[in-house]
């Protein structure tokens, strides 16, 4: 099986069209799926594609989105798959081109998206395409027993055939593509149609993700991989304060260096065109720009960050009220205590491996470009490249690539955009990489923040009143206020959330789990400190005195039991505990840590995370990916840290920006998904964020001390424990 | 102009002879398993072995693999049948899989010379490569397991 990339095709609409076989091209509209057949298609006002097409080999072709690692390349067919009846092992997959119209699905701002964000991409397809598979059965079955002259409903199938159980007589699905008919009007499917849980064959079975055996030898394609016939190679340098542009540079040196073809001005930067990359390279190095200035010029994101509890002082900044619900005035009023804690986070960097880069290509009357991309949102990439080019969205195409790595920074394509101006410039295919050092300098951070949580605690001991009011940029998108609801596991009577925005201008973007790291952090910061403050176990507390939802409470128990949390631990390690949520789905997460108190180095040994995120399509897959979840979490909490000086970011490559390493990973993670029988709901990003207030958690128990200032860097630690 | 021994086919290649190594691979070549990942030697997406060491492509100028025997992930194995890209598969490892062709020809190093290594010896000679999705567990079982099954 592989996927493979369709050279020179201009459009791949009507691929899968045309050739034989039955085609089943549908839409996913927002009153639910559409299916037609491949001549209405062809007519109707909206031009629909093909999703699944069987040839008479049986042979199923279903096309799929997008893949960085988490599996839904395999598990979105899957689920068309499943309902179909499909033999999977005749199943083929193909990339869907870039058209959110007919590839999307309705978002929750009403609009087509094809965007794989928030671990969303099985939640978000799961009805419509389930529904379009079982449609698709349905057309089989009817063809079948017209063929057989018998009453449809006494058939039955099993992957890949249609059964006639009175006599016993067989047709597969390729032998019914060879004479079926799709008729114009496709049958409903009431919801009571579709399988239930017993019935599935594929989803929940681990089905080997198809991506794996590409990933061990090479061939899997990223957009990096990519070559064209005629293909020159670019690489670019953007300010190093973000927001400025180039006004002027050296370029007859530039252009007279080896192999350069042309420099082109960016919005943020000069790209370079030449024959190879390192002679673009050589050239970059040599590039010596005079740059614009604006407001990010001189910015200190230390000194800034040290404004934030200012500005939460500060009673004339103006405040935007998140949340409000019951008298939260009236529970401070008459607490029995009050609680109050600030808690810090810096920005972080993706620091996905493959490098940002795309190709582009002009058709000759340049009037129309193809951009090779490992996009998590083709539509998002197609849209910005043709406002970029001054194009409309049809003339422009987006060919999926492998992405190495995306955690949030691949939803946006500016680098695209970038190489299609080059590869305009150069009259000729362009490879654009960033360099390392580019990624970094020119990245899109996780914003950092401040925060100050407030607890009133009844007579009871029960936690009655919440405050929480973060400071920091939302970078125009909300990436700062997400994970401070609470209800869905804390459904606590009063509570007040707030944000207090800034903006600096710097360049931010989602970040794995975005917001809810650093809320997280802070809210589980605060209660495990009520919990040590009132004498009550971490565990006991969350489960006693935080009003806790049936749902969290079966996580809290289900971990707690994992870990075996009342057990006594080897000499030096202590369980630290932090509740979990993100994208529909609730957990619970204990880690095992240790200190070097001299170094300031926390060590966590081991990992326990049970989250409930309703049916779990793949389940090695998602097993996979929470512990991806652990890794990054921890990343996050022991090291990564982005600062800007004099407008600069001052880290450069891995050899700065410190990401965890094979050493430092816990030697033992385990994950639990209490399937509570509702629909998928997002698990890639809930191991994240609960894995920095369950050090803290630890590292109280170990120490008795507290820790408000993420990441856990070892001169944070050493401070921590003076304190 | 340098000529060597790539995946045991005789290779010469025009190019500047500081050319780094993994460029002349993936560009002039054409075989693009090798990836890049840093240029700077941090993070090992980049691994090939040059007469039977594992190095780091991006810090290898072309003229210091003049007359070397080098191979890549595409070479490692016939139809991917190395067994550690078996245990790989099986371990269910790569997730975006972009390092997983540095940390393959970085484990293979280790097996052909230490066929039964300690999972401390394997995580010492791992350290230097970066897999940022995390898979670092699953890499010492597949590892692990290729030395069982070998």
């Amino acid at each position: 099986m592989t996927m493979t990339l369709k050279l020179p095709a201009m459009t791949r609409r009507g691929v899968l069209a045309g050739i034989g076989g039955m085609t089943f091209s549908f839409a996913l509209a927002t009153d639910g799926t559409r299916i037609l057949s491949t001549a209405m298609a062809g007519a109707g006002p909206v031009p629909l594609s093909p999703w699944v097409r069987i040839a008479a080999d049986g042979t199923i072709t279903i096309l799929t989105i997008t893949e960085m690692g988490q599996g839904s390349s395999t598990s979105i067919p899957l689920m068309i798959a499943e309902e179909m009846d499909a033999d999977w092992n005749k199943v083929v997959l193909e990339w869907a081109p870039s058209d959110p119209d007919l590839y999307g699905y309705t978002n929750r701002g009403g609009h087509r998206s094809m965007s794989v964000t928030g671990s969303r991409a099985v939640m978000t397809y799961w009805n419509d395409l389930r529904r379009a598979g079982a449609q698709i059965r349905k057309v089989l079955l009817a063809n079948a027993a017209t063929y057989w002259n018998v009453d449809v409903s006494t058939l039955k199938t099993e992957p890949s055939v249609v059964i006639d159980p009175a006599s016993g007589r067989r047709l597969s699905y390729g032998e019914i593509a060879a004479f079926g008919k799709v008729p114009t009007n496709l049958p409903n499917i009431d919801t009571s149609e579709l399988k239930t849980p017993k019935d599935f064959r594929l989803i929940g079975r681990s089905v080997p993700r198809r991506d794996l055996p590409l990933k061990v030898n090479g061939t899997a394609q990223y957009a990096i991989d990519v070559k064209l016939p005629g293909m020159v190679y670019a690489s670019a340098l953007h300010s190093p304060v973000h927001g400025n542009s180039p006004e002027s540079w050296n370029d007859a040196v530039v252009r007279a260096m080896p192999g350069v073809i042309a420099t082109v001005k960016l919005a943020g930067g000069v790209g370079i065109i030449a024959e190879s990359f390192p002679q673009a390279l050589a050239a970059r190095r040599a590039l010596r720009v005079n740059w614009s200035t604006n407001r990010v010029d001189g910015f200190d994101s230390e000194k800034a960050l040290e404004s934030y509890a200012a500005i939460h002082a500060d009673p004339k900044a103006a405040v935007t009220i998140l949340d409000r619900k019951g008298d939260v005035n009236a529970a401070f009023t008459g607490a029995a205590k009050v609680y109050k804690a600030e808690y810090r986070s810096d920005y972080t960097y993706h620091a996905q491996l493959e490098p940002l880069n795309a190709v582009a290509r002009f058709n000759p009357a340049g009037d129309r470009v193809e951009i090779w991309d490992g996009s998590q949102d083709l539509g998002r990439c197609r849209d910005l490249v043709a406002k970029t080019l001054g194009f409309s969205p049809q003339q422009v195409e987006v060919h999926q690539c492998y992405l190495g790595g995306g955690f949030g920074r691949r939803s946006l394509a500016d680098y695209a955009a970038e190489t299609a101006l080059l590869a305009r410039a150069a009259k000729r295919p362009v490879k654009l990489i960033w360099t390392r050092e580019e990624d970094v300098a020119h990245g899109m951070f996780r914003p950092m923040t401040f925060q100050c949580l407030e607890a009133a605690v009844d007579s009871s001991g029960k936690v009655a009143g919440w405050r929480h009011c973060v400071v920091g940029d939302s970078g125009g998108q909300n990436l700062v206020t997400g994970g401070m609801r609470i209800s869905s596991y804390y459904a606590l009577p009063n509570q007040q959330l707030e944000l207090r925005n800034v903006d600096h201008g710097v360049r931010l973007k989602h970040w794995r789990a975005v917001a809810h790291n650093f809320n997280l952090f802070a809210i589980e910061g605060m209660v495990d400190e009520i919990a040590g403050d009132q004498g009550v176990d971490p565990v006991a507390f969350r489960l006693e005195r935080m009003s806790i939802t049936p749902k969290a409470r079966r996580c809290v128990e289900t971990v707690a039991k994992m870990a075996d949390w009342t057990a006594q631990r080897p000499d030096g390690r202590a369980l630290g505990f932090s509740m979990s949520e993100r994208s529909g789905t609730v957990g619970a997460c204990i880690v095992e840590a240790s200190l070097n108190r001299r170094a300031g180095v926390i060590r966590v040994h081991k990992v326990w995370i049970a989250a409930d995120a309703g049916i779990v399509v793949q389940p090695e897959a998602a097993r996979a990916n929470v512990e991806s979840g652990i890794v990054y979490g921890l990343s996050s909490a022991l090291f990564e840290r982005v600062t800007v000086r004099d407008g600069a970011v001052e880290q450069s490559n891995f050899g700065d920006y410190m990401v965890m390493r094979m050493s430092d990973v816990p030697s033992e993670m385990h994950v639990s998904f209490i399937e509570s029988g509702g629909m998928p709901t997002g698990l890639g990003e809930i191991s994240t964020p609960c894995i920095g207030p369950a050090i803290a958690g630890a590292f109280h128990r170990l120490t008795g001390k507290r820790l408000y200032h993420m990441p856990f860097t070892p001169s944070r630690v050493v401070a921590a424990l003076n304190a | 102009m340098a000529a060597f021994t790539l995946n045991g086919k005789p290779i010469s290649v025009e190019a500047d002879p500081k050319t780094p190594l993994l460029w002349v691979i993936r560009d002039i070549v054409g075989l693009t398993g090798t990836k890049y990942g840093c240029g700077a030697g941090f993070c090992g997406a980049c691994t090939v072995h040059i007469d039977g060491r594992a190095q780091r492509s991006c810090q290898v100028h072309v003229s210091a693999a003049e007359g070397a025997n080098i191979v890549t992930i595409e070479g490692l194995s016939p139809n991917a049948s190395h067994p550690l890209q078996k245990a790989w598969v099986s371990e269910e490892v790569p997730q975006c899989g972009y390092c997983q062709s540095g940390q393959i020809m970085k484990a293979a190093e280790l097996l052909a010379n230490n066929p039964k290594p300690t999972r401390q010896q394997i995580v010492t000679h791992m350290d230097g490569n970066i897999c940022r999705c995390g898979t670092y567990n699953r890499i010492i079982a597949a590892i692990e397991r290729a030395s069982r099954e070998g």
